[in-house]
Parts: C-alpha cells; sequence; structure tokens
C-alpha cells in the first residue's frame, strides 16, 4: 500500500486489520508480498501521494451500503494543498468524501483526523474536526436550505461554535460575502432568487464561515456553466492560498485536478487505479483506465474524442475490475487482481502498466 | 438586467419592493381556483360561526331554548330552516352547530397533527431503531378501523365534545406520523442536511430548523383534506350518541334527532345533513387545490 514502515501514523494498515481483507475482494492494495517489496522507502511518488502530517487521512477504508461494498480498501491523505479524486459517476467518490465529512461510518479501515480515528472523537474533538474539515456540495442549490436566507445560512454556521451578537454577525456576513465575491445585499435572498454561480458562492462563504483548515470539495462546479466554472475555480484557488486551505478536490474533470491539485489518485469501481502526480498522471498515464480517461477529454477544433476500450462495460467481478473495458486485458488480468505497486514514480494497480507507459497501440486483445 | 458585483460575478436585481396590496392580488393570482373556491366556502363556514349569536334570528335556540307551541313548523319567512321538535329554529341551530364542528375540526387536526409530525420528523431523520419503534406503534394503531377504535374509545368515557376530540385524534395522528416519516426521511438525504451536520449543528436543531420545514407541505395539504373527514366522524360519534348531547347544537346530533321524522318533517334532518356535507366538501376542496398546486 501506499505507507512505509517507519511511518508511525500509517503503520497499522492492512496487517493488522484482518477485517479490512475479509470483507473486501482482494483489490489493489491486497498485500502482495512483492509489492511490499518494491516499495522503497523515501520514493518520492510515495511521499506525494500520503503527505506527512497529514490532516485527514484514510486508511483501507472500505465502504458498504448492505451487502454492496463501493469502495474498495482506499488510502489517501490531505493535508496542506490540493489533492485530486478522479472518477467517473458510480466509482464510489461522492460515498468516500461523505465517509471523509464523517457523515458515514466506513465498514472497516480508519479515517483519522490529525492522530486520531474519526470513530473515536470525543464531543470536543468532534466539534474541533466539524470546524476544521468543511465540505463545498456539488450544488449549491442543495447545499443550501431552501427556506433561509443568505444571512440566515451563513449565521447559522457562525453561531453553531460560538456565540456571536447581532451586530457582529452582520458585519462577518458581509465580509464573508465579500470575499466570495458576492454583493452583500444578495444576504436578503433565498437560494431560488439567486444563480447557480451564486449559489456556490454563498456555500463557499458558509463553509468558510466556521474558519476551516480543509475543504472537501465534492464536484464543486460540476452543476455550473462553464464560465462560471472558470470563476468558482479561480475563487477556490484564491482562497486555499489566503487562507492557507488544505483541500480535496473530488471531480471527473481532469482539467480541473490539472489546475488544482498536485497530486491525484484516480479511483475506478471503488478501487485507486492510479496515484501519483497529477503532471505524471495526465501526461504519462500508466494506467489504461487513467489512459482512457484523459483521451475521453475533447479538444477544441480537434477529432471527437475515442476512448479507447468498450467503455460501457460494467466492473468485472473478478480479477481486475477493468479488464472487460481494457484494450490491453489478458489472461493474468482474469484471473488475478492487479496489486498496486510502484512504476516510474507513481503508484498504480495494473498488470500491464508497463506496456501502457511504453505506447502500445490500443488494440483489442483476444480473451 | 444583471449588474457586476465586486469581482465581476454577476447579481440579480433584487425583486421588486411589493406593498401589500400587490402581495395579495398577486398571491390570488397564483393560487388554484379550486383552492380558492374551497378557502372562500370554508372562510363563510368560519365566519357564520364567529358570527351565530349575531346572524342566528333566534340566538336562544342554540342553547337550550323550548317552544312547544311552534314545534315543527315548516320552512317559512320567520323559521327559514323551519323549526324541530321542541320548537327551536333549525336555522340557528345550524349556525351555533358550525361552532361546535369547527371546534372539533380544528382541536382534533391540531392535536393529531402535532403528535403525528412531531414523532414522524423524529422517525424519518433518525432511522434506526428510533424510526423502527415509533413505525410499529403506528402501525398497531392503523391496526384497528378507525371509527371501531373512536367508537371503543367514546364508550369508555364520558360522551362529551372532548372525548369527540381526544377519540378521533387518536386515530387519527399514525397517519400524519407516516406521512410526516417518509417526508422527512427524504429531506433528510439533501445536501443541506449533509452541511448543517458538517457545521456540527446538534441534531434537535438539525431536525427543527432544517428537516420539520421543509417535510411540511405535504403535511398541510393532507390536514386540509383530512378536516372533512373529521367532521363526518365526528358526526357520525354524536349520532350514534357518544359525542355532544342535548342541548349542544351539534350536526351530527340534530340530524340523529331528526332522522326519524324525515317523512312527515322533513326539514328537521336535511338542513344540519346539508351543512355537514357542505363542510366537509369545502375542506376537501381546499385540499385537492393545494395538492394540485404541490404538484405543479
Amino acid at each position: 500500500m501506499t505507507e512505509r514502515p517507519g511511518d508511525d501514523l500509517s503503520s497499522p494498515l492492512v496487517p493488522s486489520d484482518p477485517t479490512a481483507r475479509a470483507t473486501t475482494a482482494p483489490g489493489p492494495a491486497a498485500s502482495d508480498p512483492t509489492a511490499a517489496d518494491e516499495t522503497v522507502p523515501g520514493t518520492a511518488a510515495v511521499d506525494a501521494a500520503v503527505p506527512r502530517g497529514a490532516m485527514l487521512r484514510a486508511d483501507g477504508v472500505t465502504l458498504a451500503y448492505g451487502s454492496t461494498v463501493v469502495v474498495h480498501d482506499v488510502a489517501l491523505a490531505v493535508g496542506d494543498g490540493g489533492v485530486g479524486l478522479i472518477g467517473e459517476s458510480g466509482s464510489g467518490k461522492t460515498t468516500l468524501a461523505r465517509a471523509l465529512l464523517g457523515l458515514l461510518r466506513p465498514h472497516s479501515g480508519t479515517i483519522r483526523y490529525g492522530s486520531r480515528d474519526l470513530g473515536s472523537l470525543d464531543r470536543k474533538g468532534r466539534a474541533e474536526f466539524r470546524r476544521a474539515v468543511q465540505p463545498v456540495f456539488q450544488d449549491g442549490s442543495e447545499a443550501l436550505d431552501p427556506r433561509m436566507t443568505v444571512e440566515a445560512s451563513i449565521s447559522e454556521a457562525l453561531t453553531t461554535h460560538h456565540r456571536m451578537d447581532r451586530a457582529a454577525r452582520r458585519a462577518r456576513v458581509t465580509s464573508l460575502l465579500e470575499d466570495v465575491g458576492l454583493d452583500p445585499a444578495v444576504a436578503v435572498r433565498k437560494p431560488h432568487q439567486m444563480s447557480g454561480g451564486q449559489r456556490q458562492r454563498v456555500a463557499i462563504a458558509r463553509a468558510l464561515a466556521v474558519e476551516p483548515r480543509l475543504l472537501v470539495l465534492d464536484e464543486p462546479t460540476s452543476a455550473l456553466d462553464v464560465t462560471v466554472q472558470a470563476r468558482i475555480l479561480d475563487l477556490l484557488e484564491r482562497l486555499a492560498a489566503e487562507h492557507g486551505l488544505g483541500y480535496l478536490l473530488i471531480t471527473h474533470n481532469l482539467g480541473v485536478v490539472d489546475r488544482l491539485c498536485d497530486t491525484s489518485h484516480v479511483l475506478f469501481a471503488g478501487r485507486v487505479v492510479e496515484s501519483g502526480s497529477t503532471r505524471d498522471l495526465l501526461t504519462r498515464p500508466a494506467h489504461p483506465y487513467t489512459l482512457a480517461l484523459r483521451d475521453a477529454v475533447p479538444r477544441l477544433g480537434g477529432k471527437p474524442p475515442r476512448p479507447s476500450g468498450r467503455t460501457e462495460a460494467a466492473p468485472a467481478a473478478s480479477g481486475c475490475p477493468f479488464r472487460l473495458r481494457c484494450p490491453l486485458a489478458t489472461d493474468v488480468c482474469r484471473d488475478q487482481p492487479p496489486a498496486a505497486r510502484e512504476v516510474e514514480g507513481r503508484r498504480v494497480a495494473c498488470h500491464r502498466a508497463e506496456e501502457v507507459l511504453a505506447g502500445v497501440p490500443n488494440r483489442p486483445v483476444s480473451r | 438586467m444583471t449588474a457586476p458585483g465586486p469581482s465581476g460575478a454577476p447579481v440579480a436585481p433584487l425583486p421588486l419592493r411589493r406593498t401589500a396590496l400587490s402581495r395579495l392580488v398577486g398571491g390570488l393570482a397564483g393560487v388554484d381556483r379550486l383552492a380558492l373556491a374551497g378557502a372562500v366556502l370554508l372562510g363563510l363556514i368560519v365566519l357564520a360561526a364567529l358570527l351565530a349569536p349575531w346572524i342566528a334570528p333566534y340566538p336562544d335556540d342554540g342553547g337550550s331554548a323550548t317552544h312547544p307551541l311552534e314545534a315543527l313548523l315548516p320552512p317559512s319567512g320567520a323559521h327559514w330552516f323551519g323549526t324541530d321538535q321542541v320548537g327551536r329554529d333549525v336555522l340557528s341551530r345550524v349556525l351555533y352547530g358550525a361552532r361546535t364542528s369547527l371546534v372539533i375540526a380544528v382541536a382534533v387536526l391540531a392535536l393529531s397533527g402535532i403528535v403525528g409530525v412531531v414523532l414522524g420528523v423524529v422517525a424519518g431523520y433518525a432511522g434506526g431503531w428510533e424510526r423502527d419503534v415509533i413505525m410499529r406503534v403506528t402501525d398497531v394503531f392503523l391496526a384497528f378501523p378507525a371509527l371501531l377504535l373512536s367508537l371503543a374509545l367514546a364508550v369508555v368515557l364520558q360522551p362529551s365534545v372532548t372525548t369527540v376530540i381526544v377519540a378521533i385524534a387518536v386515530t387519527w395522528w399514525p397517519w400524519y406520523a407516516r406521512l410526516t416519516a417518509s417526508v422527512a426521511a427524504s429531506v433528510s438525504t439533501r445536501g443541506f442536511v449533509d452541511s448543517a451536520c458538517c457545521l456540527g449543528v446538534p441534531a434537535p436543531l438539525i431536525v427543527f430548523r432544517h428537516v420539520l420545514p421543509n417535510s411540511l407541505t405535504p403535511v398541510l395539504v393532507q390536514l386540509s383534506l383530512d378536516g372533512g373527514g373529521v367532521i363526518l366522524t365526528a358526526a357520525a360519534l354524536s349520532y350514534l350518541g357518544l359525542g355532544a348531547h342535548e342541548p349542544t347544537a351539534e350536526w351530527g346530533l340534530m340530524v340523529q334527532q331528526g332522522q326519524s321524522l324525515f317523512t312527515t318533517d322533513w326539514w328537521v334532518v336535511t338542513f344540519p345533513g346539508l351543512a355537514i356535507l357542505v363542510t366537509a366538501f369545502a375542506f376537501n376542496v381546499l385540499g385537492e387545490g393545494l395538492r394540485a398546486r404541490l404538484a405543479r
């Protein structure tokens, strides 16, 4: 996995947690002795994937609705700066976000805030966690109570943790609205009286009201018009820099992570299939899925994108989950789930990563 | 027109300042005609009930007055709806009866609405064992035929208007609990509830500040639809001698007392019967109108 021996924060992952493996189909995280041997301490990519002193960290997290496992044995960490989590709809990214926000208890594995498990936080610790980690959801109209004015929504955030008199609250609401680029006059409006972009700005102002240290951004722009998306991304980038915020950016949009995240993880069918520096992932993908995602991005004036592989197939239940969509899949992919391993500076869970990197042409392979 | 905000974000113009009159007119124009008709009819009935002592031609006849010499007079200029067995003016008694029926309807809807909504919203938000416990209890109540349970209760308690209210409310609240629970459960999955949770807002505040107000609309529609049903049930209980009793003016009771006279003195039973019909109809029309408006 992504942690190294000697890193005391992350050491008790798979070995000490037998349930994680019992309930999970052996996925990329399955402890393959050879993979563990290959994990050379101090490799740059590993540092990038799981920064030291991470504020929010998931280790071996498996999430399930009833008996349906939607996230398998995922490890990631967010501290300073931006971390991207890329995946298409149904890949489990929103479920993972909810777990990281403490809204969902992991089936197995741990989510830690600093050095403490979220599940075992006391009242005070929980309040501290709530202040430190704030979400921005996909749609501002969902994140704001339709019956509350902007001022009431933001005031709720202000008064949840501190007493504040009316005048101070007013002043703070005004400064927060200005901070996110809104006319303070919108304070009297209700969500349905604003545009999508304005609502998202209000949702951001509300999240900032508690002075968080980390934001979990779950598709923060995908419900918006393209021009508005760019403005909201500008805003998030500026605010993160000004307030020194770390953030986890969850998206299916590669352009967005390219701009805002140094490190990224690619999620497929609830498993992290590739992680490393965003630049590496986008310029030289090592996993065929990352490659397919990148090739699916339309370019202005270019040929229509032609994603590689059979993109509609459901994830496979055995072996490599991506094999039914993979142009390079072979018998090994059918028989053995690929373990995560180190390939050219990133972690990738693919038997044929070297060939992907070498640029093997996409061709159907008989199975 | 939109004016640019401080950093170029467009700010849509605020709605024009509205006067009370324009708001009233605008509100009326937006309301469904059916709902409006129901509201007007119900408004008239409420007005009649409120003004009964002033508009009733013989205010004393609302109570225990008797005029044996004027018994069972057919409708005429002096007694529009005729008189009953003891010579009381039927129109006056119908007007006073509106008071009894409306008090019963409002009290039952308020009692069962409050109990049902509070239990339902807690069940819907909490899920888990809290939901199971509350829903099983409502199932037990729903397992009895409503009228039968009301009857049993009314028999055990002393017959009176209060008894009628309690007996009906006991069988009525589980419906609101069920409806509210299902609405609240779906409201609880919405982003603003998650987002309040992430702010660290305590659960009771989330329930009463966010979940409850956003779950109320369908319950209000159901309440107005049920007004008619409550009045009919109350009339049925009084008719069976388990509710209001002489000399209280109550429509169900008046129907019961007049039914044996139907072939000879039709007016004694017909007018209170019509009053029940019209009031139940007004509630239903209002409810249907509100529901139609919601569906749009």
